[in-house]
């Protein structure tokens, strides 16, 4: 809502409160003011000049030469390119010295040889938006109606534009700031100064309205409350320029005097009025009722619209003339040659009104104030003042009497609240005094018995119907600023982390000092992508109605997001990155119910691991880097002995450098390469990953840390070189090494893998150090070598390994 | 003899003084001091002596191989730690060149302001309850006093997958889910950082996807002036001791009444500037007393008890402490963005 400062002062004095300071206390007090435009800001220099001759510039087709009148000693010769200009003309002329918005100023000038003392001004020069600009002259200059100006005068004040328009950010709760009393009546509450409000004054005509017209509503739930005048004998043509002006500062672009007046009083009292050509309204009676399926409507724009069921229409008893509380229709359009006019002001409800707004994608000044909820109190006083309006702006004759269909049941909301409950949800100490006196100031009706009050609630402000809603408003008005500051009392509550919580940190900060940096992606990805690197893969979550294919179903993994993370670093040059996310993956349970929603972590690392430029050395990344990472991992939550990596082929990944992984035989994810095939796809050089459902491994119990002895005795090493078949896998060697060599053995560590020459074909040779030790004495070479040999025996039998020579 | 004894210490330690190497020093001891050495032969004559002189040459020889000695020692302490020097100068490295790095990453910038919040109000005896990110209409709405058709869901256009199912808008629905949870009983205490969702073009200023942190704290006697001094507390530790909040009313369905808490614009210091629009104040969350329709629908009397909501965005507060101009920069995952954030303050 625009609120013009020039205007509210009609109705509260502002006498000592500047446009600034206004809107710091309507802030401050319940509605924040998200700006205070000055319409003159920095403009000078601008008066009413007078066109006495205009001809063709000599030497220039599309230039007038100009003298005009401003009110000096003599008349100024001035160039001017608008095509509108002509001789009698009472215009705006930025004089020589003058200063246009963006701080253009004017100098006398020569414009293909001829003197130019001055411009003449189109609207949009003196920074009113085009959109705001009358239609006749938003191509041109503009021209003020003969009658109204003097020449000399200040242009800017003619046209109302010494004014500072505050915009206030209304909260849907305060639709009774969506007019121009509304905002008094809360000012004025701020100010605890007095309201003063229009009382329409209307000389009504002999004839009778009922004699023209009949209004009957078949649907009163949409539309409790219909009021129709008839006015005579309007001459349309333009309103005058004070209400121009006003309608211009409010973001209303005035057409003439008929819509203009409607539009105004739409801004004044919040009440939305629609004013009918009555000779084309095709009938003599208003029909208010549901559309039926199939009916079609031409609105004002000019767009035939398909009615259904849920729409309210206003019809002439035969067909719809209107979309109730939206827009009018073509047909009925108020033009130049209207006389008579059938002025609608009605009570639609909102969520009537809503629904055809959406539906249509047609969003009015009407329709957002019915949506909101219109005060029923005003309907007919809008309808009165815009009556009075229209005899004095537009020559009409107002015939005797509104027609009305009421079924409106108004009753003023009554509610009551104690001083107790008022301080004790506040935590201030307030006096029944002061509280009566902010109700006073709001001109709410008010009874004290004892400790409690009984507030009468205005009708403009429905949004105050239970006790909650006066203590706000009493808060508001006390001040948050004088609102003490304390901390909750009561029981005490233990705060912490759950052990979820506090471990998921420690894997952030584990996997961050590993080198890898957190990203967040988002969460809604493409088909294409949704069901790729899943470790469980179903039918994507679908959004209804995406906003673009991109982003039109959940993820089901972290990995095809991470990738493009991967892509984008590398395409800026930064080829060494590692990423890990935390984040949920979405699987669907099903139509129309919450999906399952488990939280992954995944990582990708490419590029070097290591570089240390000046000394030479370098390492890329590797499975076994990747690999090393989440080994870490588990030992930190000590679960690395329950870990296992099994060989698997996966869509998408290098299909020999691929695990699962099983904890405690249960599989909840994959580490490795990705496919190169995938990696040229996402335009990236060799680069692994992981993902891993992490509530198993977080939620995974684990034995109380126990202390155990530090060793006291000596251990003894023994390196042994195992000569095995290619296939056979390290981890089933280490598996029977551990299980022959217990419970002695204590460490067994790989330190070296060979293959080639001296070896025969499709053999390897695995290097494995083993560590003996026993907490209770010193071990001799003759126990070591007991079971050593029995490691030696049980790899060869079980594996085929034989000590390398 | 004795003579020639003198002589050779004479002759021996000045050769030791101009040893130039511990070898050198080593080749002099044998010279002189060793088995087939210049001393030793000379003793050799000593048979030739009187029985008087035997004993007056054997200590004066005695002398001059302790003198040797000596020499030998301390001079070898001497190149010795020459050596070292050397040894030591040949070893020097050039200190400016580059240590070794150390690769470490570091958490999300909204990450790490959400972790430091989570941490204030942990402090304060509250604790952190996540919820699904796919919510259901009843607990992302109308649970929280919003109807179907009510005009405020307009405020927040949404992601709905069916008519029943959505991608929550705000963490609010954690407000009743927990509530219901706690069977009408307080003290409620819970902060509620997560993932949300809402119908918008990503730009500068808006992103589809974008985090929240709600806060909620319902027990007998909770007042307005609780969550004041609560949010005093939160504003002075996340943005400076020396920050002032203002509450301004506001609307929100859940909450009644309901507020919004601006900070004291540290660029400006309160004096106005293009971040704050000149106001002095910079908004930073909503908030309010829980509705007692929100308290009702979730099991608690509203008669007994009373509540305190409030919600911030972690993309507008490191916005705002960080200096950062565009909310895709925290989706973008630009290594140069996410590393500016591994310094602690």
């Amino acid at each position: 809502m625009l609120v013009s400062y020039k205007w509210l002062q009609e109705y509260v004095d502002l006498t000592g409160v500047s446009p600034d300071e206004l809107a710091e206390m309507i802030t401050r007090s319940g509605i924040e003011v998200d700006g205070v435009t000055v319409l003159n800001e920095g403009m000078k220099g601008l008066v009413v000049g007078h066109v006495l001759e205009c001809e063709r510039h000599p030497n220039a087709d599309k230039l007038s030469k100009c003298l005009v009148d401003i009110g000096e000693e003599e008349p100024v010769q001035i160039i001017c390119g608008a095509p509108n200009v002509a001789k009698g003309q009472k215009v705006i002329v930025a004089k020589v010295g003058a200063v246009l918005p963006g701080n253009f100023k004017i100098k006398k000038a020569k414009l293909r040889g001829e003197e130019s003392r001055g411009m003449i001004c189109s609207l949009q020069e003196l920074g009113v938006e085009s959109k705001l600009v009358p239609k006749e002259f938003a191509d041109g200059i503009f021209v003020f109606p003969e009658e109204d100006v003097q020449v000399g005068e200040d242009a800017l004040e003619k046209i109302n534009r010494d004014d500072s328009v505050l915009g206030l950010d209304l909260t849907p709760n305060r639709a009774d700031c969506m007019s121009m009393i509304g905002v008094a009546y809360e000012v004025a509450a701020i100010l605890d100064r007095d309201v003063k409000l229009p009382e329409p004054k209307v000389k009504e005509s002999q004839e009778k309205a009922s004699d023209y017209i009949s209004v009957r509503i078949e649907a009163p739930e949409d539309n409790p409350l219909y009021v129709a005048k008839v006015i005579k004998n309007v001459k349309i043509g333009p309103s005058p320029l004070w209400l121009q002006g006003r309608l211009m500062a409010a973001g209303i672009r005035p057409h003439n005097n008929v819509v203009d007046i409607t539009n105004y009083v739409l801004l004044e009292y919040g009440q939305p009025l629609h004013a009918f050509d009555y000779d084309r309204f095709g009938s003599k009676e208003v029909v208010i009722r549901r559309a039926k399926k199939g009916e079609k409507l031409t609105t004002l724009d000019g767009v035939t619209r398909d009615l259904t069921e849920e729409h309210l229409v206003i019809t002439n008893g035969k067909e719809p003339v209107a979309l109730a509380g939206v827009m009018g229709g073509a047909d009925s359009e108020v033009k130049s040659d209207t006389t008579t006019i059938l002025l609608e002001s009605a009570y639609f409800n909102g969520q009537t009104v809503r629904k055809a707004s959406k539906d249509h994608g047609l969003r009015s000044e009407a329709s957002s104030r019915f949506e909101k909820g219109v005060d029923p109190a005003r309907v007919r006083e809008a309808a009165e003042r815009a009556a009075e309006l229209l005899v004095k702006y537009a020559g009409g004759e107002v015939l005797e009497g509104s027609v009305e269909a009421d079924y409106l049941q108004m009753e003023p909301a009554v509610v009551s609240v104690s001083l107790e409950k008022i301080n004790r949800v506040i935590g201030a100490e307030i006096t029944m005094k002061e509280v009566e006196d902010i109700f006073k100031r709001l001109r709410f009706e008010t009874v004290t018995e004892n400790d409690v009050i009984t507030v009468t609630v205005p009708t403009r402000r429905g949004d105050i119907s239970i006790e909650e809603d006066l203590i706000e408003e009493v808060a508001r008005l006390y001040g948050y600023d004088n609102v003490p500051s304390t901390l909750p009392v009561g029981a005490s509550t233990p705060g912490l982390l759950t052990d979820y919580q506090r471990k998921r940190r420690a894997v952030r900060r584990f996997l961050e000092g590993a080198g890898l940096f957190q990203t967040i992606t988002y969460s809604l990805t493409s088909p294409a992508k949704a069901g790729k690197f899943a470790i469980e893969a179903r039918e994507p979550v679908k959004l209804a109605m995406p906003m673009s294919e991109d982003r039109s179903v959940l993820r089901m993994s972290l990995i095809p997001h991470l990738l493009e993370v991967v892509k984008y670093n590398l395409a800026r040059q930064n080829d060494n990155v590692a990423f890990y996310e935390i984040g949920a993956v979405f699987l669907s349970k099903g139509y129309n119910v919450q999906p399952e929603e488990r939280e992954h972590l995944a990582g990708a690392m490419t590029g070097l691991v290591e570089e240390n430029l000046w000394q030479g050395e370098k390492k890329a990344v590797d499975f076994f880097v990747l690999k090393g990472i989440l080994q870490g991992m588990f030992a930190l939550l000590g679960l690395d002995k329950r870990v296992e990596y099994r060989q698997a082929v996966l869509e998408g990944m290098h299909p020999g450098r691929t695990a699962e992984i099983y904890l405690s035989g249960e599989k909840i994810g994959f580490i490795g390469q990705v496919h190169p095939a995938v990696q040229k796809e996402y335009d990236l050089k060799e680069t692994y990953v992981f993902e891993l459902q992490l509530e198993p491994v977080l939620n995974a119990k684990t034995e109380p840390l126990q202390y155990t002895a530090v060793p006291r005795y000596p251990s003894i090493t023994r390196d042994i070189a195992l000569v095995v078949n290619k296939e056979t896998a390290a981890g089933a060697l280490e598996k029977i090494i551990i299980e022959a060599g217990s419970p002695l053995l204590k460490e067994v560590r790989v330190f070296d893998l060979y293959e080639g020459e001296n070896l025969a074909p499709g053999k390897k040779s695995i290097a494995f150090s083993l560590k003996y030790y026993d907490p209770e004495r010193t071990l001799t070479d003759e126990e070591v070598e007991k079971v050593h040999d029995k490691v030696l025996q049980e790899v060869r039998e079980k594996a085929g390994a034989v000590l390398r020579e | 003899m004795e003579e020639r004894l003198k002589e050779l210490r004479q002759e021996a330690l000045l050769s030791i003084e101009r040893a130039a190497d511990l070898k050198e020093l080593n080749d002099i001891r044998v010279s002189y001091l060793g088995k087939k050495g210049q001393i030793t032969s000379v003793l050799k004559g000593m048979g030739k002596l009187s029985p008087e002189e035997r004993p007056k040459i054997g200590a004066l020889a005695n002398d001059v191989r302790d003198a040797i000695s000596r020499a030998i020692e301390s001079r070898k302490t001497v190149l010795e730690e020459e050596a070292l020097q050397r040894k030591l100068a040949e070893e020097t490295v050039d200190v400016t060149l580059p240590g070794r790095p150390v690769k470490v990453g570091n958490r999300h910038p909204l990450t790490r302001i959400i972790e430091e919040i989570e941490d204030l109000f942990v402090g304060m005896g509250y604790t952190v309850a996540e919820g699904p990110e796919v919510e259901t209409d009843y607990y992302n709405f109308e649970a929280l006093n919003l109807p179907k058709g009510h005009p405020a869901r307009d405020m927040q256009d949404s992601f709905y997958i069916t008519e029943d199912i959505l991608l929550r808008t705000h963490t609010s629905p954690m407000q009743a889910r927990v509530m219901e949870k706690n069977k009408g009983k307080g003290p409620v205490k819970i902060i509620v950082p997560g993932k949300v969702y809402r119908r918008d073009n990503d730009d500068a200023t808006h992103s589809h996807q974008f985090t929240q942190i709600e806060g909620l704290v319902v027990d007998e006697n909770i007042r307005l002036s609780d969550l004041k001094g609560t949010l005093e507390v939160f504003a002075k530790k996340i943005f400076g001791e020396d920050r002032k909040i203002r509450l301004r009313p506001s609307f929100f369905p859940f909450t009644e009444p309901s507020v919004e808490m601006d900070i004291s614009c540290k660029i400006c210091d309160s004096k106005g500037c293009s971040v704050c629009k000149g106001t002095g104040w910079i908004e930073i969350l909503g908030a309010g007393m829980v509705h007692p329709n929100v308290l009702e629908m979730s099991g608690y009397d509203s008669k007994k008890y009373t509540g305190f909501a409030f919600g911030m965005g972690p993309e507008r507060i490191a916005m705002l402490k960080y200096g950062i101009d565009d909310i895709r920069h925290f989706y973008t995952n630009d290594i140069r963005f996410l590393r500016q954030f591994s310094i602690l303050e």
